[in-house]
């Protein structure tokens, strides 16, 4: 009883020295919500008004962020906020902001331009989206312009969409053992390489479904050693559009961290393949697909959605090849705004600068996600 | 489990005999009966006692009188298997063994067809595999006659006989030039099993497209997409539209519908029109404004 007393006492001095000691020095994430209003400093400088401004924005603090901009007046308080967190349902929608960094590009006695780059934590990492503010003297203090992105308007329309819908019906659980059922779809690596790289193997190449049925692909690969023993074995994830309808490629990447490839011997790829119900609606468009050389050297361009349902996710794939036609590196993105009907939205991938050496043409691939509807 | 529990009880029973020691009885036991019929196990000599039949998964258990038969109506045993049958009286324990047989004539197909679709003209990519059973479910290991027969879409038929081999027979056939559902049946007696095989196109064979100004589009369709059959490739299939001009390129992923594929680009001076369907690139189309 004496034992237990001398825990409980124990615990209960821990526990509000642990707070006491979070609440005077508390971590740089668990600012914004234990001790806003102190770190909010005066907005005296410009940079002071945008640390201000993301801090609020890192808060959720939408009302006093609209409250300090200069230009309120030209847009109301939700439209704000649909701005940051988007106007259809997206990736953004349910993301938060981890971090911001801002950076001065211009700066006068009355006026200054900064440069706010808000780094968003999605379910598939991280957004970045970077906004160029202008921000303005006004007596004693500095007010922020903020730069609001207007929602496209899809005029009203009847877009009329007759393009093939697979269902799948699967033998039934009761169903005698030598019932027949449907066979999975046939898939075939068209391509496949392996490089080193500074941190591991990469794997990429490429998937073909070669049915006349929509497959749900994944990919994955064994490394094995000269002696047929496994040394790694990884998938590709997300590095890969997983719904290929008839016909369709997908490329995929899989990194085996810290391996060296004259470690390896041989490599066991291993395509699986599901039916699924799909529909061949929405297309997507890529246009204006651009590879841009070093340095910086990215993949840009603009997806257009042809058809009337609304695109929640997007995510771009890229395959770079050389002038051989070999495959050489596959990038890919998320775009973190709704895909709307005839609606252009930019993408921009990075490249490395040794990749961006050898390319010389590429293809692009989306696959997209539809809330409420099939994969 | 249960045959485990079986062989435990059956091995109980055996201990007791060897305890038990001979004694002047006797047991009469068919030396084979065929599932699900009837019938009866005599005894004499040793008094009243219980009789046991234990098999792979069924136990029966009747009183017995000092002497006579005892009657087993049909359906009391329809697993086929080898049975132990041990009688336990005051004076002793006797016991034998006799094998319960499948019923001759077949009940029930299990018709294993695969695949369940193929591109056409596949040599030996239909296989079907067909296991016959008695009316109880017991594989019937007899030798016994099977003939398949796979119909294909135009009414061409392809026909194999075997036997059984252990309950069994396979069979191999050809997809045929022609797309569409076949009809596989596999047959014993009067006995029949189905399966639907469908047969899809291969790649498509030529791949051609057109190009026409839309205002400050190109309009691109290809023309109804084959396979070197003939066949109409699947709407629902991806094809591949780039424009390639100076500075970029535009790609469209664009299924069949109705056996053509048709997109609109933007119209680039100088631009470059290919198309493609999986690995089966189409012509290349050059255009100036």
């Amino acid at each position: 009883m004496k034992k237990g007393g001398l825990l409980a006492l124990s615990l209960a001095i821990a526990t509000v020295a642990l707070i006491v000691i979070g609440c005077v020095w508390p971590v740089q994430a668990a600012l914004p919500f234990i001790i806003q209003k102190t770190l909010l400093t005066s907005s005296s400088t410009p940079e002071a008004a945008v640390q201000n401004l993301g801090q609020e924005i890192q808060a959720h603090n939408w009302a006093k962020a609209y409250e300090s901009f200069a230009n309120k007046a030209q847009f109301t308080e939700p439209e704000f906020e649909l701005d940051l967190t988007g106007y259809t349902t997206n990736l953004r929608t349910y993301s938060t902001l981890d971090h911001f960094k801002a950076w001065p590009l211009h700066a006068s006695a009355d006026e200054a331009d900064i440069r706010l780059e808000l780094d968003w934590a999605t379910v598939v990492g991280t957004s970045v989206m970077t906004r160029d503010l202008h921000v303005v003297r006004t007596g004693d203090h500095w007010n922020v312009n903020w730069p609001l992105t207007k929602q496209p308007i899809v005029p009203p329309q009847v877009i009329a969409v007759n393009y093939l819908r697979w269902d799948v019906i699967y033998r039934g659980a009761g169903d005698d053992w030598g019932a027949q059922d449907v066979n999975a779809p046939s898939v075939r690596i068209i391509d496949m390489h392996p490089v080193q790289r500074a941190d591991g193997v990469v794997v990429m190449g490429e998937l073909l479904n070669d049915d006349v049925v929509p497959a749900y692909v994944s990919m994955s690969a064994i490394l094995q050693a000269k002696d047929k023993s496994p040394i790694a074995k990884e998938e590709a994830f997300d590095k890969i559009s997983h719904v290929l309808l008839p016909k369709q490629i997908t490329p995929f990447l899989i990194q085996f961290p810290d391996v060296r490839l004259s470690q390896v011997g041989s490599i066991d790829m291993k395509p699986f393949s599901i039916l699924v119900p799909a529909s061949a609606d929405p297309v997507i468009a890529i246009d204006n697909e651009k590879f841009n050389p070093s340095p910086n050297a990215s993949l840009t361009g603009q997806l257009i959605n042809q058809s009337g349902q609304v695109v929640n996710v997007a995510h771009v794939l890229g395959t770079l090849y050389d002038k051989s036609g070999q495959l050489v590196w596959v990038v890919d993105q998320y775009v973190d705004s709704a895909l709307l009907p005839q609606t252009p939205v930019a993408f921009n991938i990075q490249i490395p600068d040794d990749i961006a050496k050898k390319v010389s043409t590429e293809r692009t691939v989306v696959a997209t996600f539809s809330f409420g509807g099939l994969l | 489990m249960k045959a485990i529990l079986t062989l435990l009880t059956a091995g109980l029973l055996l201990a007791k005999l060897q305890a038990a020691g001979g004694q002047e009885q006797t047991l009469n036991l068919p030396k084979s009966i065929e599932a699900g019929s009837a019938f009866s196990i005599e005894h004499s000599g040793g008094g009243e006692g219980t009789l046991y039949i234990i098999g792979p998964s069924q136990v029966l258990k009747r009183d017995v009188k000092a002497e006579g038969a005892v009657y087993f109506p049909a359906r009391s045993l329809y697993d086929a298997g080898h049975y132990i049958v041990i009688l336990t009286q005051a004076s002793g324990t006797k016991s034998g063994s006799f094998d319960v047989a499948p019923i001759s004539a077949p009940d029930k197909l299990s018709f294993f067809a695969n695949p369940s679709r193929l591109p056409i003209g596949v040599k030996n990519g239909i296989t079907g595999a067909v296991y016959v059973f008695d009316a109880y479910g017991n594989l019937i290991t007899a030798p016994t006659a099977v003939s398949f027969e796979l119909t294909s879409p135009t009414g061409g038929i392809q026909k194999d006989h075997a036997t059984t081999s252990i309950g069994r027979a396979w069979t191999e056939m050809d997809s045929t030039s022609q797309q569409g559902s076949g009809k596989f049946v596999a047959q014993v007696g009067e006995l029949k099993s189905e399966r639907i095989i469908r047969q899809v196109p291969g790649d498509p064979c030529t791949l051609k497209m057109n190009a026409q100004q839309a205002g400050q589009q190109v309009q691109l369709q290809t023309e109804p997409v084959r396979d070197c059959s003939g066949n109409a490739i699947p709407d629902g299939t991806i094809v591949t539209f780039t424009e390639t001009y100076a500075g970029g390129q535009s790609t469209v992923d664009v299924p069949l519908k109705r056996d053509v594929a048709q997109v609109k680009l933007p119209l680039h001076s100088g631009a470059k029109f290919t198309v493609a369907s999986g690995v089966v690139l189409g012509n290349q189309i050059g255009w100036q404004k």
